[in-house]
């Protein structure tokens, strides 16, 4: 399983990448290896504020149906319109290419309480 | 949780196993996608050494599965199978089954769910008939052959001619039977081997090109042919009639089980009918989802649903009125979405 030392995690398996003000957002190695091949993917729409927690979308692969959850509150700025098209790259590159949404923060403080990669690793039994 | 004598094997493939009915089973080995595709286009292996074989025996035996049966097995000749049914009084389904004539005696494939079910049921039927059920203790098992290629790859491994093989028909290759039956809508062989045999038989097909495959591929292959499976479309209180199996029940062949019901049904009409729905939005109707009728009215329930990687398109089957024709809304996560009700097989040329 592949895991990333500078992104932030949820136990929910969604990962952040923090940049400043602005974070990425995506669902880790992990979960896109729990679900299989994805084939559909819910996206909320630019704009749309968040609270962290909220149920931004959701993920369907051929198996089952998982909601996504956001690991910040913020601002929509972006969704991944490949996805839309092309979900499986999920599958392929969970941390890159694979990126779901992408958030503006009003501030830095609930990213300080997100699993780092090995508090995630920990939380999965790893 | 039990194992099959793959299990190894699987494990060995990277396997993400899960359990299903009681067993440990592998429900991909990589991507569903890529094995349903496999066994659509060249071919792909199933272990199903989870299935319940049960063997029927004594003098009685054809008379005991013509009383437990909707179908008519004084028909099959030595070395062939058909599918057939198991009902109780009301006509509801104990189990949708195999049933194979052998040399000796005939022989029922049950649905791995519901093995201790039909042989507790068949142990209490027997009583009357000079006829016994036993299980086959898990010294014999089967794994499943699937696709296009399978007779080419069966032939080659076997050196036998399998083109003469009917489906629904075996042979006997030593003490292997070889079957020409499957659960993918397409051509295929299932192997009845004994545990001491299969993991050879296994690696044998699998270093020939053949694809391990798991149960998810197996779901999303039966769903896309509009195979009916027990615990979704079947259950006790639905009969053959209602998934649009009449064809199993045969009322001419004597007294069965389930019969009296079964003939008030077809007299009256079926009440409700088992379709195949589909969508034109990206979302998957699952198990459960309840269908709408123009007027909002609740009218049917989704039995099974999923993403055909043949189509690319989410199918699923379920449960309407029988008068229904066309469009209906199916509610997926408290939203509506259109769906419209077509053939149960959504392959455009039936295999």
């Amino acid at each position: 399983m592949k895991i990333s030392e500078e992104l932030k995690y949820t136990s929910e398996h969604e990962w952040a990448k923090i940049d400043g003000k602005a974070a990425t957002v995506g669902i880790t190695d992990y979960a896109q290896d729990q679900l299989g091949d994805v084939v559909f993917v819910e996206l909320p729409e630019v704009g749309q504020m968040l609270k962290q927690k909220d149920e931004f979308g959701v993920v369907e692969s051929v198996k089952s149906v998982s909601s996504l959850y956001a690991p910040l509150s913020g601002k929509v700025t972006a969704v991944n319109e490949k996805l839309k098209d092309n979900p499986s790259i999920i599958n392929k590159d969970p941390y890159g290419e694979g990126w779901i949404i992408k958030l503006e923060l009003p501030g830095l403080e609930e990213a300080t309480h997100l699993l780092s990669a090995d508090q995630y690793l920990k939380a999965l039994g790893l | 949780m039990k194992r099959t004598p793959l299990y190894e094997q699987h494990i060995a493939l990277g396997a993400k196993m899960v359990p299903f009915a009681g067993w440990e089973m592998p429900v991909s080995y990589g991507s569903i996608i890529d094995e349903h595709t496999t066994v659509r286009t060249a071919a792909g292996l199933f272990d199903i050494e989870h299935m319940g074989l049960i063997d029927i025996a004594g003098k009685d035996a054809l008379a005991l599965i013509q009383k437990v049966s909707t179908n008519d097995a004084a028909k099959l000749g030595p070395f062939q199978c058909e599918y057939s049914i198991l009902c109780n009084e009301k006509g509801g389904v104990i189990d949708d089954i195999l049933v194979y004539r052998l040399n000796n005696g005939y022989r029922i494939v049950a649905n791995a769910s519901n093995t201790d079910k039909v042989l507790a049921w068949l142990k209490e039927q027997a009583k009357p008939f000079k006829a016994v059920a036993i299980e086959h203790n898990h010294k014999l098992g089967m794994i499943s052959l699937q696709g296009p290629s399978s007779e080419r790859i069966a032939a080659e491994l076997t050196g036998l001619f399998l083109g003469g093989l009917k489906k629904n028909h075996c042979l006997p290759w030593g003490e292997i039977q070889i079957s020409r039956t499957g659960y993918t809508g397409g051509d295929g062989f299932e192997f009845f081997v004994g545990h001491e045999k299969v993991v050879d038989l296994w690696k044998k097909m699998l270093g020939m090109g053949v694809l391990a495959c798991g149960l998810g591929a197996r779901d999303t292959l039966r769903l896309e042919a509009g195979l009916p499976l027990y615990g979704h479309e079947y259950d006790d209180e639905t009969t053959p009639l209602d998934v649009g199996y009449g064809w199993t029940v045969k009322f001419d062949k004597g007294d069965f089980i389930g019969k009296e019901a079964l003939l008030k049904e077809k007299q009256k009409g079926v009440k409700k009918k088992l379709v195949g729905l589909r969508f034109e939005d990206k979302v998957i109707p699952r198990h459960g989802c309840k269908l709408f009728n123009d007027q909002g009215h609740e009218i049917g329930v989704v039995t099974s649903g999923t993403f055909s990687p043949t189509l690319k398109e989410p199918i699923a089957l379920g449960f309407v009125p029988a008068e229904t024709l066309n469009t209906l809304l199916v509610e997926i996560r408290g939203k509506k979405f259109p769906v419209s009700v077509g053939p149960k097989s959504f392959l455009k040329n039936p295999l």
